[in-house]
């Protein structure tokens, strides 16, 4: 026995849900795509997690 | 919309799908403005890699979406009262203003954020006026209060060539300028040899249209101005960085018929016009549509022979 009780609305929305995945599946392949295309460019891979930024590093004297 | 009216809708089986959604975004003029955006990204002597090209013209085309949208909640009391339009989502009660209004809002931020990541913030800054002049100018001032509605209304359908342009090229020109020009002067020709012949509903919406307030005698005058400023805009497109020699043999043949056309209409009078249901009026207006694809067309085919070191002059 289903733990959820599969409603009316459920059936209805069918349709709707899987138009919204595809849209939100289509949009992460546009922003990968993009992602790439940006690398392959050759725009700037520098990123902000957990690594130093060498725009902003201070350079060593001597 | 709540659970709880997601349901009464349910149960009277009138909750909106997938489709009504994509309806509230008007996929024909989506389909127009992708078509031109496209044409305008194609004609810019920068190239764009595929990608962002795509991206580009994708969230063009949800700009324009949201646009529609937007319209749709505005305007859902005018089009509850026309026939054309009584079967709009909105109107229909498939989908709620509130609904329209906020999907309308959420793609207009996610299109003009989007394209101004992937290609420039120039080309985003356009899109973001054109939503707004669209919305704003046109559809809450100026439609309902002036019959040269249609001629600003064409302002926000020829900013999309434009915008392809900036993609590409991070400015505008005159070539965009001129691309601007084509769509913007031909909006009311075209619009109006409409309106000539299909008795539209607009007076009791109250919507100013030109054949009401000034008479069908000044609509004829009125499409042989604009066709006779369109000429000059068009012909003159050809001999800038976009033309060459089979666009601009196109635009004098597609010109000259098309000015032939609007001095035809103008000649006329209503009782010639109704003798043969409005044939030459059908006639101008299934033409005019031509006259702009293939002008588009001829601007991408001198694109693409230029690509292959053939175009331009």
């Amino acid at each position: 026995m289903p733990i959820t009780k599969v409603h009316d609305i459920h059936k209805h929305r069918l349709g709707r849900n899987i138009g919204v995945a595809l849209c939100l599946v289509g949009f992460m392949a546009i922003v990968f795509g993009l992602t790439i295309a940006k690398i392959r460019q050759g725009a700037s891979m520098e990123a902000f997690d957990h690594q130093p930024r060498v725009s902003i590093t201070p350079p060593e004297e001597g | 919309m709540t659970d709880a009216t997601a349901h009464t809708l349910a149960s009277r089986g009138g909750e909106a799908q997938f489709g009504d959604y994509v309806a509230l975004m008007k996929p024909r003029v989506m389909s127009l403005v992708v078509f031109t955006a496209l044409v305008g990204l194609l004609a810019a002597p920068v190239s764009v890699p595929p990608m962002i090209g795509f991206a580009a013209i994708l969230f063009i085309a949800i700009g324009a979406g949201a646009s529609g949208a937007l319209n749709m909640w505005y305007d859902a009391d005018i089009d509850r009262v026309m026939k054309r339009t009584a079967r709009r989502p909105v109107p229909a009660g498939k989908i709620e203003p509130g609904e329209a209004l906020g999907l309308g809002v959420a793609l207009s931020a996610i299109s003009v954020v989007m394209l101004g990541l992937a290609t420039n913030l120039v080309a985003a800054g356009f899109l973001a006026f054109t939503i707004f002049f669209y919305i704003a100018i046109y559809t809450i001032w100026l439609k309902r209060l002036t019959p040269q509605n249609i001629v600003i209304g064409g302002a926000a359908g020829a900013f999309p060539p434009m915008i392809g342009w900036t993609v590409a090229t991070g400015g505008i020109s005159i070539e965009a300028v001129l691309m601007f020009g084509l769509i913007f002067m031909w909006t009311p020709p075209h619009f109006w040899a409409l309106a000539l012949f299909m008795k539209s509903d607009y007076h009791k919406a109250r919507v100013p249209m030109l054949t009401v307030t000034h008479g069908r005698a000044e609509t004829r005058k009125q499409i042989l101005i604009y066709t006779v400023l369109l000429v000059p805009v068009a012909i003159g497109a050809g001999f800038t960085l976009i033309g060459g020699p089979v666009y601009l043999a196109a635009a004098g043949i597609l010109n000259a018929l098309f000015l032939k056309g609007a001095w035809q209409i103008w000649h006329r009078d209503e009782v010639t016009a109704e003798a043969d249901g409005y044939a030459v009026e059908k006639r101008v207006f299934r033409f005019s549509l031509f006259y702009l694809f293939l002008h588009f067309g001829a601007l991408a085919l001198e694109a693409g022979l230029r690509a292959a070191g053939m175009g331009g002059w």
